[in-house]
């Protein structure tokens, strides 16, 4: 078993952007990356990924379905700096410039199976209102540097955000060899440990 | 069988159906009136048992016969044929005999009404007979040939049979229906029929003859009405056909002849079936329900009323709308299908829900996803907390909170002293207190006694009788008992006791009897005084009722004399008396005895003593003699005084006493016992009788109220209701409060409040009560009264005393009083009790013995206080005190702490520690973190510490881990302190490298800390507000040319480095045009004057175009041009060069490219920042040697061989590429100052002495263009966030300088403030500051300042180059003092501009520092004379300089961050030769190391002659020397071809010697003869600067 046992501990994550709440806006298309640790390598699939662009269905919900898949296999040694993914929406002003509708950050579910994760999206504030004004007109909302800044903690107290709508997404879990290694994240099952009952019954 | 006769039926039907239409308006003519009528009664079963007799005659009869009992529909009369046998001709005469009837009364009913209709029947009948004909044939040729078609031919007959069945089933209705017509009795249709129609011949019954007669004749009626019957029965039953026959009808003639004509043709007819047949079809099968209303009665049970639950005021909801005909056809069809009623209600209607259905419309919120909805909707069950009090919490966790209850109940109120008390108030008051007290006494004497009698009773048996008095104290009893106990005792007798035990007892006794006695005595006394004050107080008050003429108070005193017996209390005065006085003698005498003993004793030793001293007093004499001054020695507390001896006491002084004090405390004999009673029967003066005064105080007393506020642990929990204040000062509440406590009771309050009229509420004074003990129990706790007292000052106008104020009652106002609103609260507390008897409380009260003090221990902060938990002696002592129990585990954590703080007693620590138990947190100990690699790697990383900072992917196990990843980080950590040599040639440098690192690490640690501080701008992009001049140049760019003549180069969009790998990025250098490129010389000239004039004058001529002849010469035999350059561009050793061009001023304007690798493939920011490589930019010349050895062959061939000879370089590091996203510009060439072989061309003014001139031309151009594709986003720009030292209004000062030269030139750069190497924020101007150069500089030419400064220049300009980013990874411009700059001997532009600046500040020059944005260059800003282009440098002018210093902020003198004085140690000339030595040792063996495929061989003769030069010309500063040193070398080296120069560079490392060598290309010789030279010369200046030379030659021998 020591010897044969993984040294890492494998993470599949597939699943769908699947569609997205913004009441005041349409024609709007996301992008996702995901935000992971020192300890974690993407070994198969896309990290990063650009929808089309949707628009508003036409029945009350007013959703907007992108339904853009998500595959990627992560492999890692460490669950520390599990991967988050992160989310952009952007969209079409007023006057047809690309802005950005919402940036959100939700991390992979940690138990194997299916989620299904409502992210709430904000966009950041402009520090004044003569600056909200410009930016509205210039059509140069302000916009995070990095998209990967909203998975981060540090230095987000300097920013003003207001929320804007939810994107709804869809993840199914696989995990492999965690719980040989030692971290038990799903519901207790039988599978990983040998069980001591019923094998020995048999064999007697 | 049978899923085809089903089959059948359905296909019948369907031939009614269409029958049906085709026959109606036939039918409509020949059915009669009462055949229709009937029709509606159709019943199915007559005419089923039709079909199955003849088309299945033998083996489908009973099935068919079953079908049709299922849809019988009480229809009783059928029974009887349907139990005949089923023989087709039996059945057929039954049925015919009940249709007989029927037919005959139709016949009669249809001969009496319609006659004519009849009639007129019998003319459409012939049509349709022959209609019929063919088909007649078809079936009989069917019934012959086709047995194939048998299902057709039965439905043929079934439809013809169905049709005659409607017209038998019409007439079997009509029997049922209506009575039949007696037999006998023939009517005209009987008679009709009896004359138109054959009669079978048939022998039948003469009963049934009328019958069959009849049926015959129903028959012949239904020919004539629907004539298609007969041939069918011809068709099917030979029977039938027989009677057809014996019908004896022509037709059937006809038919026989019919079919032999047309045998195989089968001509059907329209399969049709009548409306009545499917009717009568539907009828066996369906059942519809009728429509009409249900009699109720019928869905009852039997003789029940109707009941109706609204009426009997039951709800019934509102029944559901349905219309009233759906109603009944349900009910209809219940009352047929289940014949239980159970769907129908007692009223009578069918059983119902109420309606579902809202009445008015409402919408479910609309969500996107199911999951949505719940998640929305569903609740959180979240466990109601109670809210702890924090200190008052209930110790003892474990236990669940119960709900304690304590009940209050508050009786009443009395005030013992109100502000309304009237004088006579104040003294009722004492009186009725001096009363409580007294019965008070009374009480407790009585009960006393009474326990004191128990015991006496209990422990002394032999006490004989009470000696129960009329005495009302019990004392006198007491001492009775005790004085017979006595006597008990002395008699032996009685007492079997041994004698001294008995002595001893008496003697006990003896001395509680005298305490007892005395006790009396007090006793006695106070009660006399009592009743005295009673009384006393009770006189005053009647004289001052009397002096007020009213009373107030209703109190009366009444005093009982209790007659006594003279005699009988004389005598046991008398003999108290005597027994005391005899005691006291007893006493005395025991004293005496005492004394006497006493005084014997002290007689005796007085004796002793005086014995002794008269021994000593000889002695002493004798001792005076010899010694005087001790003489004056005797201890006078010694002397004793001579005792003496006591006094016997007197009966007669005892008898005295014992009298005075009897008169005085006790009671005399026969004087009667007086008993004050106190009562309430006395009158109050009524109002009308009082004065005004105390009307007014009556009043003021009525317009009081009062009420009680109940506190709990100083929280109001309930108030009583206001209540007035009585006129007898008594309020009255009575009310009960129930408080269920979660917290400790630490306090119980009551808050008296007044309220007078409506004016407001005072607080008059708190009641602690006492939290009862736990045995107290509501129902029985006593009632207690509770006294209180306010300090309230009040002054009243009228006749009530006030509070707090002197009073009198004397008149003169003597004797003044001071009294304060008393009172006392009469309340009784108590622990409720629960519903199942358990009393509500706190569980630690109950283990505990009283509540309050378990209270004060069991909280160790209300015991201590707070600041007592910090304390561990306190703590402990309290927990000591305190005696927590040490099992419980709720105290476990307080004990441990106290035992560990214990357990060395002495061992208080001084300091304070910071997080006490975090050890109890720690996960693993430090020691197995430390062991295990993985965390050891993990926490090393996340350090930052530099060579972990970035590793990937830490492995899983330990064992995955090497060992060696550790290892170089060990040894940097051992190596920290210890200086390597090996890399570094010389050991200042090494010390240096060092010093580097480790700033270079502080540094790095402190911006890693720095770069967690995030701005606005670092995490969000927004675009600034615009400005003027910005809109103003967006509508400029509107207006623009779109293809401009003159193209500027666009930005182009940036890349993140992130997706990036090998080649994805190159460098693309364009090299565009060169100037002023060194031509060569004729080297044939070997004589040639080295006069510059001569020179100059030559080469003038060369450079005309127009004479290009006059440099060739016979040793250039190919003709060439004066120069033939190209560039070739080397980075990361990877080579590039463009074409060769001809002329000193060529044009390539070609774009090389040349690909970039990251280190370690790593594309990262701070790894791009760190790249060290530089682009080198070399200009060769190339040169065409003839190598023919033989000229005859010169004319078929060409055999030349390609040499190149440098000529000088541009060295451009990568970071400034890097950072500045392009370079574009010209440079100047770097070119050695001796270029063997090669001269400047001068194209411009040959005139020499315009030194201003000459300088602009001095020396080669390059103009180059220089990029990234694609174009990396540059690292973070340098923000300025340390630390720093300099004043607030400083650096406000100077943020708003920069932000207006950032408004106004936003592309040039302002500096302010920089970072020094410590990481601060430093006012720049702090670095300039004259400092002194070396001395050594300043002396070599002491009086040519012109020359110094140069030299001063020179020697700056040797400390290497180093740019910050590269030392300081991609951090920051930081700026090293001038000190720190010579100490580390490397450091970017800034430091070397402040350094030269401070040295011609020094100097005595005016220097400012110039900032600008170039490829690293040092600019002489010696701006006397050496002016940069196109600048004015007079910062007087305002217009054209911004001072940063103005008016408004004085320049504030700051101090400078450099040093006073450089200290500067002369280099050591040795370590410099040794050095010299090693580098020339490198070079040789790295150019030998570059040609491996060729011989290197040396020559020694040149090489020395070199390294002879070469001093000259660091003496010489590479100027000027060209000429001599030509001429020297053609001298000494005749015979060789020579290339070669001098390359001269500061010294920072080997490395880039080498690199510079490499780039020279010397070594690419692939002449076969070539010899090398190469000779290094360090010249060293002070503080280890050294200048290095290194002459690189290539000789190539003439032939």
């Amino acid at each position: 078993m020591a010897a044969a046992g993984p040294s890492v501990f494998l993470l599949m994550v597939n699943g769908q952007v699947e569609s997205a709440q913004f009441p005041e806006y349409d024609d709007l298309y996301c992008k996702y990356c995901f935000v992971y640790g020192q300890d974690w390598a993407p070994t198969a699939g896309l990290e990063e990924g650009i929808s089309q662009i949707t628009s508003k269905s036409q029945d009350a919900r007013r959703a907007l379905v992108w339904n853009f898949p998500i595959d990627v296999t992560f492999k890692s040694t460490n669950p520390y700096g599990w991967p988050q993914i992160v989310l952009s929406v952007y969209g079409p002003d007023m006057f047809g410039n690309d802005v950005v509708r919402g940036y959100g950050a939700v991390h992979v579910p940690f138990s194997p199976g299916r989620h299904k994760k409502t992210i709430p999206m904000f966009v950041p504030e402009s520090v004044s209102k003569l600056q909200k004004f410009t930016s509205w007109f210039m059509g140069r909302r302000p916009e995070y540097t990095d998209p990967k800044v909203v998975a981060q903690g540090e230095g987000r107290e300097v920013t003003r955000v207001r929320s804007q709508g939810f994107v709804t997404l869809l993840f199914n879990v696989v995990t492999k060899d965690m719980r040989k290694l030692g971290y038990d994240t799903g519901p207790p099952d039988t599978q990983g440990v040998s069980g001591p009952s019923t094998p020995q019954g048999l064999s007697r | 069988m049978k899923p085809k006769e089903e089959k059948v039926k359905i296909i019948t039907e369907e031939f009614i159906e269409d029958r049906e239409d085709a026959d109606k308006g036939r039918q409509k003519k020949t059915v009669k009136v009462a055949r229709q009528k009937g029709k509606k009664q159709l019943s199915a079963a007559g005419p089923k048992e039709m079909v199955s007799e003849k088309s299945h005659p033998d083996d489908q009869q009973e099935p068919v016969q079953e079908g049709s009992d299922t849809h019988l529909l009480g229809m009783t009369s059928r029974r009887g044929p349907r139990s005949l046998p089923p023989i087709p001709s039996a059945s057929r005469t039954g049925f015919a005999e009940f249709s007989m009837r029927e037919r005959m009364r139709e016949k009669l009913q249809a001969a009496r009404s319609k006659a004519e209709s009849a009639l007129l029947q019998e003319i459409p009948t012939p049509r349709p007979r022959r209609l019929r004909r063919p088909s007649e044939k078809e079936l009989e040729t069917e019934f012959g040939t086709e047995p194939g078609r048998e299902v057709q031919r039965t439905q043929q007959e079934d439809d013809s049979q169905g049709f005659s069945r409607v017209k038998f089933h019409d007439s079997a209705r009509k029997i049922k229906s209506k009575p039949p017509v007696p037999p006998g009795f023939p009517s005209a249709e009987e008679a009709y029929n009896f004359f138109t129609f054959n009669f079978d011949p048939e022998p039948e019954e003469s009963e049934e003859k009328p019958k069959a007669k009849s049926r015959h004749g129903t028959n012949q009626e239904e020919e004539e009405g629907e004539e298609e019957e007969p041939p069918m029965q011809e068709g099917v039953n030979k029977m039938d056909e027989e009677e057809l026959l014996d019908g004896g009808d022509t037709e059937h003639l006809l038919l026989g002849l019919d079919h032999a004509a047309e045998d195989f043709v089968a001509v059907r007819p329209a399969e049709y079936e009548s409306v009545h047949i499917r009717l009568q079809m539907e009828k066996e099968l369906l059942f519809i329900p009728s429509t009409l209303t249900v009699p109720t009665y019928k869905k009852l049970p039997e003789n029940v009323q109707p009941r109706y639950p609204e009426d009997e005021g039951l709800y019934i909801g509102a029944r559901l709308e349905v219309p009233r005909t759906n109603q009944n056809i349900m009910e209809n069809r219940l009352l047929v299908q289940e014949p239980g009623r159970r769907w129908f209600g007692d009223d009578g209607r069918i059983l119902a829900l109420p309606n579902p259905i809202k009445p008015f419309p409402s919408r479910p919120p609309m969500l996107t996803q199911e999951q949505d909805i719940k998640a929305e909707l569903e609740t959180l069950y979240k466990k109601a907390v109670k809210y702890i009090h924090r200190s008052q919490h209930l110790i003892g966790s474990g236990d669940p909170p119960g709900h304690f209850q304590l009940d209050i109940d508050i009786l009443g109120l009395i005030f013992t002293h109100h502000p309304c008390f009237s004088r006579e108030h104040v003294l009722a008051a004492k009186l009725a207190q001096l009363y409580d007290q007294y019965l008070a006494r009374r009480q407790r004497h009585k009960a006393q006694f009474l326990t004191d009698k128990k015991q006496q009773l209990s422990v002394k048996i032999h006490f004989s009788e009470s000696m129960e008095t009329a005495g009302c104290l019990h004392i006198p009893s007491q001492l009775q008992a005790l004085r017979n106990a006595v006597q008990m005792g002395l008699n032996p007798a009685k007492t079997p006791k041994s004698l001294e035990t008995t002595q001893k007892t008496i003697n006990e006794y003896k001395s509680e009897i005298r305490q007892t006695r005395k006790l009396r005595d007090a006793e006695q006394e106070k009660d006399r005084t009592l009743l005295k004050t009673i009384i006393k107080v009770w006189k005053e008050m009647k004289s001052l009722r009397e002096f007020q003429r009213f009373t107030n108070t209703p109190l009366k005193l009444v005093l009982r004399k209790e007659k006594v017996d003279q005699k009988a209390d004389e005598e046991a005065y008398e003999a108290e008396i005597q027994a005391e006085i005899s005691e006291l003698l007893e006493e005395h005498m025991e004293e005496y005895e005492q004394k006497i003993e006493e005084y014997r004793r002290a007689q005796q030793q007085w004796k002793a003593w005086k014995k002794a001293q008269r021994a000593k007093k000889k002695k002493n004499k004798q001792a005076v003699e010899e010694h005087p001054d001790e003489m004056k020695e005797p201890d006078p507390g010694e002397e004793p005084v001579k005792p003496v001896p006591p006094e016997p006491t007197d009966r007669a002084v005892i008898e005295q006493q014992v009298r005075e004090r009897a008169a005085q405390s006790r009671r005399r004999p026969g004087e009667p016992t007086l008993v004050p009673e106190l009562s309430l029967a006395g009158n109050v003066t009524p109002n009308d009788q009082c004065p005004r005064v105390e009307v007014l105080r009556r009043e003021d007393v009525k317009r009081r109220s009062l009420y009680l506020k109940v506190t709990f642990n100083n929280k109001e929990v309930s108030r009583t209701d206001s209540r007035p204040l009585g006129a007898d000062f008594r309020v009255h509440f009575g009310q009960i409060f129930n408080l269920k406590i979660f917290n400790w009771p630490e306090s119980l309050t009551l808050q008296v409040y007044e309220t007078v009229g409506h004016s407001g509420t005072t607080l008059l004074a708190e009641v602690f009560l006492p939290i009862p003990e736990t045995t107290v129990v509501s129902g029985r706790a006593p009632t207690e009264e509770v006294e209180f007292s306010s300090n309230q000052h009040v002054t009243l106008d009228h006749e009530g005393v006030g509070s707090g104020v002197p009073f009198s009652f004397e008149a003169d106002g003597s004797n003044q009083l001071i009294l304060m609103t008393s009172g006392k609260v009469s309340n009784s507390v108590a622990w409720a009790i629960g519903e199942n008897g358990i009393p509500l409380i706190p569980p630690l009260s109950q283990q505990n013995i009283g509540f309050r003090s378990a209270l004060k221990r069991a909280d160790a902060i209300s015991s201590i206080g707070t600041s007592g938990l910090t304390d561990m002696k306190k703590l402990a002592k309290w927990a000591a005190e305190s005696k927590l129990d040490p099992n419980d585990p709720s105290n476990a954590p307080l004990m441990q702490l106290i035992s560990v703080a214990t357990s060395g007693e002495s061992y208080i620590p001084d300091f304070f520690r910071l997080e006490q138990l975090q050890q109890e947190f720690n996960f693993v100990s430090d020691e197995e973190l430390n062991r295990s690699k993985r965390f050891r790697l993990l926490g090393l990383r996340s350090q930052g510490v530099p060579e972990f900072r970035n590793y990937k992917q830490i492995p899983m196990y330990d064992r995955e881990i090497m060992e060696k990843v550790f290892q170089d980080y060990e040894k940097r950590l051992r190596d920290r302190n210890v200086i390597e040599t090996k890399d570094h040639i010389d050991t200042h440098r090494a010390i240096v490298a060092k010093y580097l690192q480790q700033v270079r690490e502080s540094v790095i640690n402190r911006f890693l800390i720095a770069k967690h501080h995030f701005l606005l701008s670092d995490l969000v992009v927004e675009e600034e507000v615009p400005n003027i001049s910005i809109l103003g140049l967006s509508l400029f760019k509107l207006a623009e040319q779109k293809r401009p003549l003159r193209p500027r180069r666009k930005g182009r969009k940036k890349v993140t480095a992130q997706n990036l790998s090998d080649g994805d990025i190159k460098l693309l250098v364009n090299v565009i045009r060169a100037y002023d490129i060194p031509v060569r010389k004729p080297t044939t000239s070997k004589f040639q004057q080295p006069s510059r004039s001569s020179r100059t004058f030559s080469e003038k001529h060369a450079a005309s175009p127009t004479t290009p002849s006059a440099t060739h010469s016979a040793d250039y035999p190919l003709g060439q041009v004066l120069v033939r350059p190209f560039v070739e561009v080397s980075f990361q050793r990877t080579i590039c060069h463009t074409t060769t061009a001809e002329g000193p001023n060529p044009s390539w304007n070609e774009e090389l490219e040349l690909p970039f690798r990251a280190p370690n493939g790593d594309y990262s920011t701070t790894s791009l920042q760190s790249v060290k490589d530089d682009v080198f930019i070399n200009i060769f010349d190339e040169v065409l040697y003839d190598v023919l050895e033989d000229d005859r062959e010169r004319g078929s061939g060409i055999h030349t061989r390609i040499e190149r000879h440098w000529l000088g370089c541009v060295k451009i590091p990568f970071s400034t590429i890097y950072f500045q996203a392009r370079i574009d510009g010209t440079f100047k060439i770097n070119i050695p100052p001796v270029l063997l072989g090669y001269s400047k061309e001068r194209s411009v003014i040959i005139e020499r002495g315009f030194d201003a001139v000459r300088s602009l031309s001095e020396g080669s151009y390059i103009t180059l263009f220089i990029t990234l594709e694609p174009q990396l986003v540059p690292g973070e720009s340098v923000r300025e966030k340390f630390d720093s030292q300099e004043d607030e209004k400083l650096l406000q000062a100077t943020e708003k300088f920069q932000a207006e030269c950032a408004l106004k030139f936003p592309n040039r750069q302002c500096l302010t403030r920089v970072v020094d190497i410590s990481g601060k924020t430093v006012f720049i101007t702090r670095y300039l500051k004259p400092l002194n150069p070396p001395q050594e500089l300043l002396n070599t030419h002491p009086n040519n300042p012109q020359a110094t400064a140069e030299l001063v220049a020179r020697y700056v300009s040797l400390i290497p180059f180093l740019p910050d980013t590269v030392s300081f990874a991609g951090i920051c411009d930081l700026w090293s003092t001038s000190d720190q700059f010579l100490d580390l001997l490397a450091g970017d532009e800034e430091e070397h501009a402040v350094l030269l600046c401070n040295y011609f500040l020094s100097l005595g020059k005016k220097a400012w520092l110039v900032m600008g944005n170039a490829i690293p260059e040092i600019w002489f800003n010696i701006q006397q004379y050496d002016s940069p282009l196109r600048m004015n440098f007079d910062v007087t002018k305002p217009k054209l300089w911004k001072s940063f210093f103005s008016r408004r902020l004085p320049y504030p003198g700051l101090s400078s961050v450099q040093p006073e004085e450089l200290i500067y140690q002369r280099t050591d000339k040795v370590a410099a030769a040794e050095l010299q030595d090693r580098i020339e040792k490198i070079l040789k063996e790295k150019i030998m190391d570059w040609r491996p495929r060729h011989l290197t061989r040396w020559n020694r003769y040149c090489t020395s002659t070199l390294r002879h030069f070469l001093p000259l010309l660091e003496r010489n500063h590479g100027e000027d020397v060209e000429d001599d040193h030509r001429a020297e070398l053609l001298k000494q080296l005749g015979d060789y071809r020579f290339s070669g120069f001098p390359l001269h560079m500061p010294y920072s490392e080997v490395k880039p010697l080498i690199e510079a060598v490499y780039s020279t290309g010397v070594h690419n010789t692939d002449a076969p003869n070539v010899e090398f030279a190469l000779a290094v010369y360090i010249h060293p200046y002070p503080k280890n600067v050294l200048s290095v030379w290194i002459y690189v030659a290539s000789l190539i021998r003439n032939r």
